[in-house]
Order: structure tokens, then C-alpha cells, then sequence
């Protein structure tokens, strides 16, 4: 029989962000942020900052706001993204300069599309040595990405012909980093709303940190167990951080903070206005607590949401006879 | 551009948006799962569920199918479409079983730069090595192309510079380009495009964009000379038909009361 008592049964891998990025994010090292618009990691992402961590290859499907802020601080050298936008709300200037212009140096950018990207962590989650994909035949992409290639299929189509299909290389990532409303203790990761790529990114990655909205005991998270997104094995570290996601949002614990987002195109279009914002946001505050007292009532106010939880499901119990 | 817009905002006129939008929202007549962006493709669902195609699904990029939002989102994954949505899906389930497995009706786009064959430019504005702008990317733009059965692309700024011969890149192929390259086509590509002037069409591949319809007052002479390309106008071109009052009153107190899109 296994365990009568719900005690923990997991190791405890609760630990301060500053302690789980000096350990996990290594200079140097491939790392994977993921959050498509929902609960995007930015506080571990201003932990890189801080910590002044250089030399990565940053993989973050949809490079946004906190990708143009590590750009700023000098912390990537080479950035894997499909989509390098604002989304909806503008521009990102450190991203155009660096693209554009070489300024203050020349970046490199490997450029896919979504799907492809998501391939990709498929393949690395799988560890397969290539994940195939109908798309690419036509665009420019491959023109300027070595990395998309054609296979022909071994099985032959109904007319006998033998299908010419792209393929994507997989991506495993030295540590994924992403964030998501809750987690037990060990690792056990609950998350609602849109879940993006996460699991399958977290699966590629050598290590994973999870920041979360509330650690919670682990009888919460056996109330609901398809709630859990990943398992806490593929987990190595799990970080309380309310609101750790701002300017993102994270569902039904605060809204998308839409005002910053546009507030970020005048911001990164002066390079002296975006060294001052990463001085006055990061580099002067300890860490995210202090970022979220910076924030101010006002703004935690206006980002508040109302209530509208789901219905619990019955999982049963076998009744003892 | 048209002297269907006024300037104080007159509201027994349409606007050039309100008429885009509607003229969107018709040739979604018949159609069922609808892959739509913020701002007009949104509006023009949320019309076309109040007129022609009451059964549509709308599907968003985020992963969230069915919404049923109780304010209009600001952006593809805003939290009001997720809360009392039908149903959230992860990318690899969006993108893997929805999408490339052929299940979206429409998809709509946008793109800095359209050719004759619909293929479009989101990427680059002059080299990719060091573009004059550089333009996000493809998200998913490049497989909503390869993958919907139909494509509607909106484009207000109807000018030579978005309107090309030659493409500055390649962004999202149509099923011509797709063919040439060894792969093999699913849908038809770019059927319509919603332009300020009116709407370019075509019925499938092979077949160039024309000028199909205009709005109220527009010269086919100047929609030509504002596209790169040798625009062929369609022989039985015709007038956009002005927004019904019931169409601008769904659109103006129902569907984006605040005027968040619609100007």
C-alpha cells in the first residue's frame, strides 16, 4: 500500500529566484522562456538582468517585451523566435536597432515560425533527431535558416509518390524557464488558460525552474490532478513569485497590463530612456517583491480581476467493502 | 479615399472601417471555422454570427476555440477570451491538429506586402540580413497560409508600396509558390483581399488577384495605379452595397460599443 497520511512525498524544491537562476542560468548556456502572451516568466528574465548573465542563446517563441529588456542589458547573443513583436501595441526598439542598424552590435537571429518552433520542442522533448512539418515549401525562410531541411517520406503516397516533407532539429534547451499560477513543493505544476508550449519546452530542457503565483500544499494539487501540466520530475526548481508575470497576466489572478505594453514602444525607442527603465525596474531593486511594491497601488488596482472560477469535477473514491 | 467616411464622424454614414468590416463579415456567409486576428477579422465574426453565419466558430492563434468573450479583446489571448471560452488548446494541439490538419474554413491576415498570387511579406522591409524595418515575422501567418482552406487578408493602406510586383521576402507562400518549391498545396490561398478601395478576389490558384468590388465612389482607374503590379479589373465589377442600419447597429451598440476598433 502506498502512503495512508497525504504527507509530502516529493522533495522540497522551493528556492529564491536569485538562487535558481545563479544555479540553472549558466553564461553562456541555451535558455528556453516560454509564455505565449499568458504568464510570461519576466521576473525570472529580470533576474538574468540583475545577475548580469551574458552569452545566451535565448529561445522564446513570441520575443516580446522582456527579450527587448535582456537584449538592452546585453544578456543574449543569439535569439531563436518566431514572431519579434509588441504584440498589438507597438514596437520594440532594442530588437529593431540590433536588427536593423548593428547598434551597439549585431545580433543573431535564427527565425522561424510558430509551428516550426513548436516542432522543434516536440522533437526535443521526444529526443528525436528531427520532427516533421507541412510547411516552409514556398517561403524565404529557408533561404535565410539552414536549419529547415527536406526529407523525403519512406511510406508512398496512394499514387506511389514519395511525399518530399520539411523537417525541424530539436531543441534542448541547458534550462526552460516558465511561469504558471500554481505548484506544490516538489514541482508539481497546475496551470489554467492558455498553456502555450510550456509542458513540451519544459520536457526538451536539461533543467527546468517554474516561477509560480502561490505554492500551494499538495492536497490542493491531488484535488485536481489533470490540472497538472508537468510532473514535478521534469521539474528542478519551483519559485513563489506574485506577480511574476507583469506586464503579462496570469489568469484569474491579475490582468494584462496593456498600458505598459504601450508604454514600451517610446520607452525602447530611446536607448537612454530604456537604460534608465532597466536601472530604475531592476538593477536598483533587490528582486521582484521590490519591482511589485515599485508597481503601486494603483497599478495592482487596476489590473485586478473579478471572480469566475470553474466547477470542481467528482474524481470518485473506491469505497471499501 | 472614399466619400463614404465623413469627417465629424457623421453616423448616418458608414465609415471606410464599418464598411471593410461588413463587407467581411458577408463573404463569411456559409463558412464555419473561422482562424481570425484582433481588431477587423474579429468584428467581422462577431457581425457574421449576428447575420449570415450564425453557426461560426472562432478560433484564435492562442489556442482558445469557441469565445465568447464579454468584452472585445485587445489582443489574440486576451483573458476575456479565455474566461467562458469552449475550449483552450495548446500550441502543439493548435497548430498540429487544428491547423495543419485542415480544419480552419477562413483564416484571416494581415501583411505589410501582398503579390498578385496572395504570397505576403511580414518579415522584412528591404534584406533580411539588414532590413530597412524589420517587421515581426511569421508567428503563425506562414502556416495559416498553408494550412486554411481559404485565406482572407485585410489591408486598409491600399498603395503601390503594399501592393508589389516582386515581394521584398517571402514570408507566407500561396499554393503557386508551395507547388513550385516541391511541396504539396492544401487549400486555395488568398481568396479576398479588403482593401481601402474594396475588395481584390480570385477563386484559386493559379489565378491572379482582380479587382472585384469597390466602394461607394471609388475609380477602378486609381485602384490600378495604386497597386505594383497590372491590375486586371473584373468585368463585372461592382459597388460595395452600403452597410444596412441593422448591420451598423449590431456593429455601433452591440458588438464594439466603445468604439475600441471601429473610428
Amino acid at each position: 500500500m502506498w502512503s495512508v497520511e497525504k504527507s509530502a512525498t516529493g522533495v522540497d524544491k522551493t528556492m529564491t529566484l536569485a538562487d535558481a537562476i545563479r544555479r540553472f542560468v549558466l553564461p553562456g548556456s541555451t535558455v528556453s522562456l516560454e509564455g505565449f502572451t499568458h504568464a510570461i516568466p519576466t521576473a525570472a528574465g529580470h533576474e538574468i538582468i540583475r545577475q548580469g548573465i551574458t552569452g545566451l542563446t535565448l529561445v522564446r517563441m513570441t520575443a516580446d517585451i522582456v527579450v527587448d529588456q535582456m537584449l538592452a542589458a546585453g544578456c543574449i547573443d543569439t535569439l531563436v523566435s518566431s514572431f519579434v513583436g509588441n504584440s498589438s501595441a507597438g514596437s520594440l526598439g532594442e530588437i529593431r536597432r540590433r536588427v536593423e542598424r548593428a547598434d551597439p552590435g549585431p545580433l543573431k537571429f535564427v527565425e522561424y515560425s510558430h509551428h516550426g518552433l513548436v516542432c522543434r520542442y516536440l522533437a526535443g522533448a521526444k529526443r528525436l533527431p528531427f520532427y516533421p512539418i507541412r510547411s516552409y515549401f514556398g517561403s524565404d525562410l529557408p533561404s535565410i535558416n539552414d536549419e529547415l531541411r527536406v526529407v523525403t517520406s519512406p511510406y508512398p503516397l496512394e499514387d506511389g509518390s514519395l511525399e518530399q516533407i520539411y523537417v525541424v532539429p530539436p531543441i534542448n534547451p541547458d534550462v526552460t524557464v516558465i511561469h504558471a499560477q500554481r505548484a506544490d513543493r516538489a514541482g508539481n505544476v497546475q496551470m489554467w488558460g492558455l498553456t502555450g508550449v510550456q509542458a513540451e519546452a519544459v520536457f526538451a530542457a536539461r533543467h527546468a525552474i517554474v516561477t509560480v503565483e502561490e505554492v500551494v500544499p499538495d492536497d490542493v494539487v491531488r484535488s485536481d490532478p489533470n490540472r497538472t501540466i508537468i510532473p514535478s520530475h521534469a521539474i528542478d526548481a519551483v519559485v513563489e513569485v506574485p506577480m511574476g508575470a507583469h506586464p503579462s497576466f496570469a489568469q484569474g489572478y491579475y490582468d494584462r497590463d496593456n498600458d505598459f505594453y504601450r508604454e514600451w514602444t517610446g520607452i525602447s525607442a530611446d536607448p537612454s530612456l530604456l537604460s534608465t527603465w532597466l536601472k530604475e525596474w531592476i538593477y536598483d531593486l533587490a528582486d521582484h517583491r521590490d519591482y511589485v511594491e515599485q508597481l503601486g497601488t494603483a497599478t495592482r488596482e487596476r489590473l485586478r480581476v473579478g471572480s469566475a472560477p470553474s466547477l470542481p469535477v467528482e474524481y470518485g473514491t473506491r469505497i471499501p467493502r | 479615399m472614399t466619400p463614404t467616411r465623413t469627417s465629424n464622424g457623421d453616423i448616418d454614414v458608414a465609415s471606410l472601417e464599418e464598411t471593410m468590416t461588413v463587407a467581411a463579415a458577408r463573404a463569411l456567409a456559409g463558412k464555419h471555422r473561422v482562424f481570425a486576428g484582433i481588431g477587423m477579422p474579429t468584428l467581422a465574426v462577431a457581425l457574421a454570427q449576428q447575420t449570415v453565419a450564425k453557426d461560426i466558430e472562432v478560433i484564435y492563434e492562442s489556442g482558445v476555440c469557441g469565445a465568447h468573450p464579454s468584452e472585445l479583446p485587445a489582443t489574440i489571448a486576451d483573458a476575456v477570451l479565455i474566461t467562458g471560452s469552449e475550449a483552450v488548446l495548446s500550441m502543439p494541439a493548435l497548430f498540429g491538429y487544428v491547423l495543419q490538419a485542415g480544419r480552419i474554413d477562413v483564416g484571416f491576415l494581415g501583411a505589410a506586402q501582398i503579390d498578385r498570387f496572395g504570397n505576403l511579406n511580414s518579415s522584412v522591409i528591404g534584406e533580411w540580413s539588414h532590413p530597412r524595418k524589420r517587421l515581426p515575422g511569421s508567428g503563425g501567418a506562414l502556416e495559416v497560409l498553408a494550412n486554411a482552406r481559404e485565406v482572407f487578408v485585410i489591408m486598409r493602406r491600399h498603395t503601390p508600396a503594399a501592393f508589389v510586383d516582386q515581394l521584398d521576402f517571402c514570408t507566407s507562400a500561396g499554393p503557386e509558390r508551395v507547388r513550385e518549391a516541391g511541396g504539396r498545396p492544401f487549400g486555395f490561398g488568398v481568396t479576398k483581399v479588403f482593401t481601402g478601395f474594396g475588395v481584390l478576389s480570385r477563386t484559386g490558384p493559379g489565378e491572379e488577384l482582380a479587382l472585384t468590388e469597390v466602394h461607394r465612389g471609388v475609380d477602378p482607374d486609381e485602384v490600378v495605379a495604386a497597386t505594383g503590379w497590372p491590375l486586371r479589373v473584373g468585368r463585372d465589377l461592382h459597388t460595395i452595397e452600403a452597410p444596412t442600419a441593422a448591420e451598423l447597429d449590431l456593429l455601433r451598440h452591440e458588438i464594439d460599443p466603445k468604439r475600441v476598433y471601429l473610428r
